[in-house]
């Protein structure tokens, strides 16, 4: 089974350092989540787990399948089997949803097989339409523009319809419930569940407990300060829930070298 | 008494003209009846009175053709076309349904005419300029020298005395045509000088749809040139939807003057794609002469290497109730440079237009530049005009979002251009125009 290791990870984004050496293994079957205050370098993590350009490396690795995956293009970690739902997802005007997915399986399709004429019409059709009414989206989504003009609700549910095209192996999930209403946060839930097998890993990054109700974790880590300082299992999240992350920093700016 | 102090102005920038003048001569024009010939003959004296258009002309500010090895050129003999590169079979498939209705090639000293006969058992007549000029001079009579005025400029005046061949197409009133009319001129060839000139009318009533694609094969170190004319005329309630596609070699010098007007009620649905040529310098006009006469004009290009690609447009409000849109979109690469400079006109009295033009670029590396220069005057109080021009480049955010979806760099960036195309895609009623867009930028973005 393979891991997601993450080991002493540092991470500048011009010039001031946001993770400070992090590490993380995140588990293929499992889900984890990381949860911190504001600030912290959640966003950081989950944009250079994925190769953002603007995020720079300046120590440690990334291991999966046995490749450093920070040395790999966007691109090519997402075929490898990252998948990144972005907390704001960019909109792509002129481009359909549908196109845009076609496009994005064919990629993975010519990159095994430089021969491949590309997924049949009907197939495709058919594994969208699956797929949409899994994550009971109207058909016609398929035909509007990527993100183009997407309320907040549509734009995580296009998230989690193009991870359940993908089929990743990990699955980073950045703040995937915020903006969303209890509604739209139950169905991608919900979304994410159904995918959810013993094959894929998935890491949500949350501020708030709120989404671990309908995502139940199996383990759950706190970060503060650009780095992994406490983890636990689901009641770790019920105590951040109930106490807040006070204690915790007090716990760890005692332990922290003066 | 004081001594005047004397003034002394040194212009540090002087118009210096290095260009070639042409070699062409009176003895070029080729001999013509009644008003052919005297359209030739003041074609022929403008074109000796007029310089070498150069930079310090506003219209030319941008475009600096002091280069042009103009004393090279001269025009292909007739049947040249047999010792020269054929044209290109793809380019004599229909571009906008399954079948034409007519189709015309132009070739270096040759042509090649075909017309549905139930077409021409109508009246429709698209044939070649020189077949016209001996069988329809009272026709030519109607459409020659009618919308663009040989006087605009030296290249108009050029193509007036000297066209080589053309196009003449007329749609008699009430005339419906189904099936596309198409025509290409082929280029083949170095320092020749390509000559054309197209005409169309339709008349009241009547409506057409004209496909016109120049091309010729791309010669490195060489030049050759073309001059244009394109006379259009689109009479009361009449329609008529015209593409023109130009993917001239890259040692091709392309002018051309274009002027459409449309009559009452008349509609005009124009639709430009340039990827090719050198240096293009481009006038197209659309006249509304007519109350609520209607045209939209609709440009794609996309420029690579060193190449330069100028567009002068102006809409011109003439009459009441009448309504302009014009959008053009260009990407440009390498070391290449667009220009667009557009004008919305509205006369007085031309009251209720409405007019709208954008033009919009996408610069895709650091070397390229792309001028985009919109304006308006306006001389009637109840109108709605609005214009915008912006000049943007490949942003970051959306390039890594794809990647991530595992689209490799080249492929999200040619993702990101469709995208930006895509609203002129949305103004082309062909999918096989919008399908040769998308093979050029394939083309261009390979």
């Amino acid at each position: 089974m393979s891991q997601l290791e993450i080991k002493n990870l540092h991470v500048s984004i011009e010039g001031k350092e946001i993770l400070k050496g992090l590490d993380l293994t995140v588990e293929q079957g499992k889900v984890h989540a990381i949860m911190g205050p504001n600030g912290t370098g959640k966003s950081t993590l989950a944009y250079t787990l994925m190769g953002h350009p603007s995020y720079e490396v300046t120590d440690g690795e990334v291991i999966f399948k046995g490749q450093n995956v920070l040395e790999l293009e966007p691109d090519e970690r997402s075929r490898l089997g990252l998948f990144l739902a972005f907390q704001y997802p960019v909109a792509i005007p002129g481009v359909t949803v549908a196109n845009f997915l076609r496009t994005a399986i064919n990629a993975r399709r010519r990159a095994e097989n430089p021969e491949d004429k590309g997924i049949p019409i009907p197939e495709f059709r058919k594994l969208l339409k699956d797929k949409m009414s899994m994550l009971k989206m109207d058909q016609n989504f398929a035909g509007r523009y990527l993100n183009d003009g997407f309320s907040g609700g549509e734009k995580k549910r296009a998230e989690i319809l193009q991870m359940a095209t993908l089929q990743p192996e990990i699955a980073i999930l950045d703040e995937t419930d915020s903006g969303l209403d209890i509604d739209a946060l139950r169905i991608v839930s919900e979304g994410v569940n159904a995918l959810m097998n013993k094959d894929m890993g998935v890491l949500v990054i949350t501020h708030y407990q709120r989404l671990l109700n309908y995502i139940k974790p199996d383990h759950v880590h706190v970060m503060m300060a650009g780095r992994i300082v406490e983890s636990g299992g689901p009641d770790l999240a019920l105590h951040l829930e109930e106490k807040g992350y006070e204690w915790i920093r007090e716990k760890y700016e005692e332990e922290a070298p003066a | 008494m004081e001594e005047k102090p004397k003034v002394v102005v040194s212009r540090t920038r002087k118009a210096v003209s290095t260009a070639k003048e042409f070699n062409f001569t009176e003895a070029d024009v080729r001999a013509g009846k009644d008003s052919v010939a005297s359209y030739r003959t003041s074609a022929w004296n403008t074109f000796k009175k007029l310089p070498l258009p150069d930079t310090s002309l506003e219209a030319w500010r941008r475009t600096d053709i002091h280069q042009l090895p103009a004393d090279k050129f001269k025009f292909a003999g007739g049947g040249a076309f047999h010792d020269l590169p054929p044209v290109r079979e793809d380019l004599l498939q229909p571009l906008v349904a399954d079948q034409h209705g007519g189709q015309i090639v132009l070739l270096p000293g040759g042509s090649k005419i075909e017309l549905d006969e139930k077409l021409a058992k109508q009246g429709v007549i698209f044939t070649d300029l020189r077949n016209a000029e001996e069988k329809h001079p009272d026709l030519l009579a109607k459409m020659i020298g009618k919308t663009v005025n040989v006087e605009e400029g030296k290249f108009s005046a050029l193509a007036g005395a000297f066209a080589q061949n053309g196009v003449v197409l007329y749609v008699p009133k009430g005339v419906v045509v189904e099936e596309p009319l198409h025509s290409v001129l082929w280029g083949p060839g170095t320092d020749i000088a390509h000559i054309s000139h197209i005409l169309v009318l339709v008349d009241d009533g009547a409506s057409v749809t004209y496909v016109h694609e120049a091309a010729s094969p791309d010669l490195k170190g060489a030049n050759s040139m073309h001059a244009g004319l394109v006379e259009i005329q689109v009479m009361q309630n009449a329609s008529l939807k015209f593409v023109e596609l130009q993917s001239w070699g890259r040692h091709v010098w392309n002018f051309s003057h274009e002027r459409a007007r449309v009559e009452r009620d008349g509609n005009l649905d124009w639709i430009f794609g340039a990827i090719g040529s050198r240096i293009t310098k481009n006038f197209s006009e659309l006249d509304l002469a007519g109350e609520g006469a209607q045209g939209r004009m609709s440009g794609f290009y996309f420029t690579d290497g060193d190449q330069h690609l100028d567009h002068d447009t102006q809409q011109n409000h003439l009459a009441p109730h009448t309504t302009s849109d014009l959008l053009f979109k260009g990407a440009l690469k390498g070391k290449s440079r667009s220009v667009w400079q557009g004008m919305i006109y509205v006369a007085p009295g031309a009251q209720k237009t409405d007019g709208y033009q954008a033009n919009r670029n996408l610069v895709l590396s650091d070397a390229a530049r792309a001028d985009s220069i919109p304006g308006l005057e306006i001389l009637a109080d109840d109108v709605r005009c609005t214009h915008g021009a912006t000049v943007g480049k490949l942003e970051q955010e959306p390039l890594f979002y794809l990647k991530s979806r595992g689209i490799p760099q080249k492929e999200a960036e040619k993702i990101v251009v469709e995208g930006f195309f895509d609203p002129i895609f949305q103004r082309i009623p062909f999918e096989g125009v919008r399908d040769r867009f998308q093979q050029y930028i394939a083309d261009k973005m390979a």
